[in-house]
Formats: structure tokens, sequence, C-alpha cells
């Protein structure tokens, strides 16, 4: 081995490790929430409290992988609200239609919602911007509208009623809320820990270069509308789990899981918590139904107090939560390091 | 080899580009000048696929490449570098050559590993050095000088390893001394990398200078091509593009 090779190698060897290290700390904390979130029952008696963890964990998973539209691959769809609501409305329908053990459901939903998402995203990403966001936004109304109209099937206006039955499987009995606490928690970050790995990926970075420079990508030889749609597939996939989780919880689905609002908030959520961290949009998503759940109780008017909250992110700080929290931290990073 | 057969393309009633044929030999380096609107970015758009030709052939190595999308056309090793550095704002020097790599490496789909992938370093890394950018290597390419992000432009033309590179303007907005730091560092890389190298370019010092081969392009047409004295000479590119300015530069 030559001086110049010995050099290249001892370069090389502490970047890999670089990189392997870090998918070892995000398992770890991943592995570290899990457990924090899992023993929480032992601490508390709370219902409401693990129904609240409960819900983060379905509306978590949303905003998270609208967040790999939005913040990573520069793909602000209206719309992606309907793969929660197809998840929603495909678990349910399986489960009681079909009767078959959950796991089978799960990954049904996920299949068919990969099947549809291609579809209606095979159409979209071609379209830029203010188009994009449109398109993904009619689709969005026409599936909540195929979901009123076909009575006889979706149970229409009414939703999916009489229970969506939850078979125990492995142990596992969802039909019981302790159980069913821990499982969305442990999809929950299992999602996360998914999402997170597509975004620190070679082609996590691909998204990137769409997102700064659409074109310039095309150049270095990407095909930039098959990343497009990858990426619209598998977010569709992260939603609807989300939506699963929202299924099992309330036992039913119902049509405004499927409306436009739903989509809406996605958006707030990730314009509260911030898109340029991973994390955001799971802050933003805390922040959003603590500020649901408390306003509601003191007003009926929680729109305009929502309104304003979202004014001063939109317009007082311009980012998220966490984009400030983590600018403020390479600030002093850097100011830190000029000493 | 990269040949140019009758190439054509109309905008309306205006040809751009109006039957051009042009070799461009293994490991030449050449100049194409013009007067503005002579059609010379549309030459390039037309090679690189970023717009389609009406008409005419673009063999690389035998293969006709005209009227393919720019993705295809990259991956048959034409590598471009554009007249505003048209570079990824928020990724990193080091980021944006690793990304580049691994789309020349068909792992930009990867999704089970994580970024960036160690087979990709040697070659961002030479690259770097190359251009000089590895002392950068942290900064965000949208805080970057506008040289260096001209620089790393051309770095991520240049990483994937293309058999020809067209340089649209590499010294545009740049002032003199820069101008010429760039263009030693152009001309550096095509007698290191040995690869077909084209680039457009205003300044006539320069050109005359460095350029072995020189193509005049007006109106759409090729109005001369040759060495730097057989331009300088022709009558013909003296009247159209370079008459005032050599009278202006004799005085």
């Amino acid at each position: 081995m030559t001086e110049l090779e010995a050099g290249r190698v001892r370069t090389l060897v502490p970047a890999r490790n670089g990189a392997v290290l870090q998918r070892y700390r995000d398992v770890l904390i991943a592995l570290i929430a899990f457990a924090v979130l899992a023993s929480l029952p032992l601490f508390t008696g709370s219902k409401a409290l693990l129904d609240f963890v409960i819900r983060c964990s379905a509306y978590g998973l949303f905003a998270t992988s609208l967040n790999l539209l939005v913040g990573y691959t520069g793909l602000t769809s209206f719309g992606h609200g309907m793969f929660f609501g197809l998840g929603a409305y495909s678990f349910g329908l399986i489960m009681q239609k079909l009767g078959v053990p959950i796991p089978v459901a799960f990954v049904a939903t996920l299949a068919i919602t990969a099947v549809i998402a291609a579809v209606i995203g095979a159409i979209c990403v071609r379209l830029k911007d203010i188009y994009f966001a449109f398109v993904t936004l009619a689709f969005q109304m026409l599936i909540h509208s195929t979901i009123l109209s076909w009575a006889s099937f979706t149970g229409g206006d009414q939703g999916l009623r009489g229970g969506i039955p939850r078979p125990a499987f492995l142990g596992i009995n969802l039909a019981n809320h302790v159980h069913l606490y821990v499982a969305s928690c442990a999809l929950l970050i299992l999602g996360l820990l998914a999402m997170r790995q597509i975004a620190q990926s070679p082609f996590g970075y691909t998204l990137r270069m769409i997102r700064d420079n659409a074109a310039r990508a095309s150049f270095l030889g990407i095909d930039v509308w098959r990343a497009k749609l990858t990426v619209f597939v598998l977010a569709a996939l992260f939603a609807a789990m989300g939506g699963m989780v929202m299924a099992l919880f309330v036992s039913g689905a119902y049509p405004e899981f499927a409306y436009w609002t739903i989509s809406g908030e996605g958006i707030f959520i990730n314009m509260l918590g911030g898109v340029s961290t991973f994390l955001g949009p799971m802050v933003g998503t805390v922040l959003l139904l603590l500020l649901n759940d408390t306003v509601t109780r003191f007003t009926e008017y929680h729109g305009i107090v929502l309104g304003v909250v979202i004014l001063f992110f939109a317009l007082g700080l311009r980012k998220g939560l966490l984009d400030f929290v983590a600018e403020w931290f390479s600030h002093r990073r850097n100011t830190g390091e000029g000493r | 080899m990269l040949e140019i057969r009758n190439l054509a393309k109309s905008f309306g009633g205006v040809k751009a580009t109006n039957d051009v044929s042009l070799d461009f030999p293994d490991g030449s380096l050449t100049a194409v000048i013009g007067p503005n609107g002579a059609g010379k970015s549309t030459f390039f758009n037309l090679i690189t696929g970023a717009l389609r030709p009406d008409s005419g052939q673009v063999l690389l190595d035998g293969v006709d490449l005209a009227g393919r999308s720019p993705p295809a056309i990259v991956r048959h090793g034409i590598g471009r570098a554009f007249q505003v550095a048209n570079i990824f704002k928020s990724l990193t020097v080091q980021e944006t050559m690793l990304a580049a790599v691994s789309a020349d490496q068909r792992s930009s789909a990867v999704l089970h590993k994580r970024f960036p992938l160690p087979e990709t370093r040697d070659r961002a890394e030479h690259v770097m050095e190359l251009l000089g950018l590895a002392g950068k290597r942290n900064r965000t390419a949208a805080t970057l000088s506008h040289g260096d992000q001209k620089l790393l432009d051309i770095a991520l033309a240049l990483v994937l390893e293309p058999k020809v590179l067209l340089l649209d303007e590499p010294t545009a907005g740049m002032g003199p001394e820069e101008r010429w730091r760039m263009i030693d560092k152009v001309r550096e890389l095509w007698e290191t990398q040995k690869i077909t190298v084209v680039f457009i370019e205003h300044d006539m010092d320069i050109v005359f200078k460095i350029a072995p081969k020189i193509v005049v392009l007006c109106y759409g047409r090729i109005l001369a091509t040759g060495t730097p004295d057989e331009i300088r000479n022709n009558s013909a590119v003296i009247e159209a593009y370079l008459g005032t300015e050599h009278a202006g530069a004799a005085a």
C-alpha cells in the first residue's frame, strides 16, 4: 500500500463509520422513545393521556409523511389527506367484510393504497407548484364524494358503523385499550424510523436536489418524474398507516377522514412544527392537538384562536417552531466557534 | 468523437440554429463565439436535450442522441455547465458532489442505505480537489461566492466523468482577474482530464489565447471555423463581428 492509498483509507474509514453510526443513533433514539411511551401506562391510569398519544400517532405518521413531499421534495400536496381516509376506509371495510386477521388487512390496505397512489401520482407529479396542489386537492374531493355517494358500500355520510372487529393476533388484543396504545406507539416509531431512513438515504438526497433545482437534477441523469412518483407513493403508504391507526382508535371510519380539511390540518401541522427538520411535523402534531383540545374546552370559537396562532408562526416567526429552534442552535454554535 | 449533422431549430420564424454541421474530435478544445443572439446557447441546448431539434443528428461515438431526454444524454457522456450557476442551493459542496456521483452510479434511488455511499467518496473528493473546492466542502452552496458557484456548477458536470464537457460562458459575470483564473482552470481541466471541451465565451482575448479551434456562429449559421489566426484574418468574421472591436483594440 502506497502512502497515498494509506492516507485515503484513513480518511475513508471514519466517514463510512459516520453514516453507520448515524443509523445506530437513530435506532437507539427510537428504542428509547418507544420504551418511554410504552411504559407510560405503568405510571398513569389516565385514559385521556393514552388517547392523546394514540391520536398523536395517527396524525404524526400522516403529517411526517406529508413532510416527505413538502419539505424534502418541494411538492406541496393539498390532497394528501385522501390517503389518510383511504387507509382508514380500506382497513375498516376489509375487517368488516372479510374478517381476516388484522396484519393481513394491514398489508392489504398498504397494497391498495400503493396502487391508487401510483395511478393518482402518475397524473399529478408531472404538474408543477400550484397546479400540482390543486389537482391533488381535486382527487381528494373525488375520493370524498365517492365515499359519500357510494352509501351501500361505505355507509355514506354515516361512515362505517357497527365498529371494526379487532380479533386478537399473536397475543395482541387491540380491543384492549393498553394493547391498542402500545401497538399505536410501535407503529408510530417504526413508521418514523422508516421515513427517517428514506430521508437520509441516497434517494432522500435525490429528493433534496429535485426540491432545490429539478432541471439541474435531470442534467445529472436523474429521472425526476420517477423519483417524484416514488416518493408520492411512499408518502401515501405512511399516511394510510396513520389512517389505519385512527380507524382502530375510533373503531370506524368517517367521511371527515377523507375530507380536504385533513389535508389542511396536515399543512397546518407542518407550518407549526417546521419542514426543515425531520421531527418538525411531530412537534407540530403535538402542538396542534394540544391547542385543539385546550381551546375547544374554553370557547366554541376555536377556529379564531387557531387562526391567530398560525398567523403568528407564518408572519411572526416566518417558520415552524422546530425550524426556529434548529436555527437558534446553529447560530449559537457558529458564534461560539467564532470566538 | 462528437459529430453534429445538419442540426436545425426554429422558434416561430426565427431560425435559431440553421443547418449546423460540426466535428469535435476526442480530446479537442473548441471555443464557440458569436454576437448576442447568434444561437450559441440554443446550440448547447439542442445537444444536451434541453431543446428538441427540428431536424439533424447529434452523434456521440456514432450513436444518435438528437431528441433524447437530458438524463439519457447525460448518461451517454455529454455533461454541461450553465451560463448562470445552476446548483442546489441548500446542499453543501460535499453533499452536492456525493449526490451527483450517486446519480452517475445509478444509486440515486437506493432507499435501504445511508447517504453517502462509501463508493461515491473517491470521485467526489477527486473533483473537489481538482476545482479547489475541497476547503469549502461544508459550505452551503447558496453561501459561496459567485465564482465558486460557477466552479461548483462545472464540478457537477465534471464529476459525472463525461466524454464531452460543454461550458456555457464559464466566465460570465466575473471580473477580469477572476476570468483569467477561471479560464486557466478550464484549460488545466482539459489538459489533465483528456476530455473534449466546448465552451462559449465573449472575451476575445481569452478565446484567441487559449482555444486551438474556434467556431463562429452568426444568426444560427456557422460563419467560420478555424484556428485563432485563421479566424482573426477571416474577412467575413471581421466584417460581421470583430471589425469594430479590433479597431477599438488597435487604437
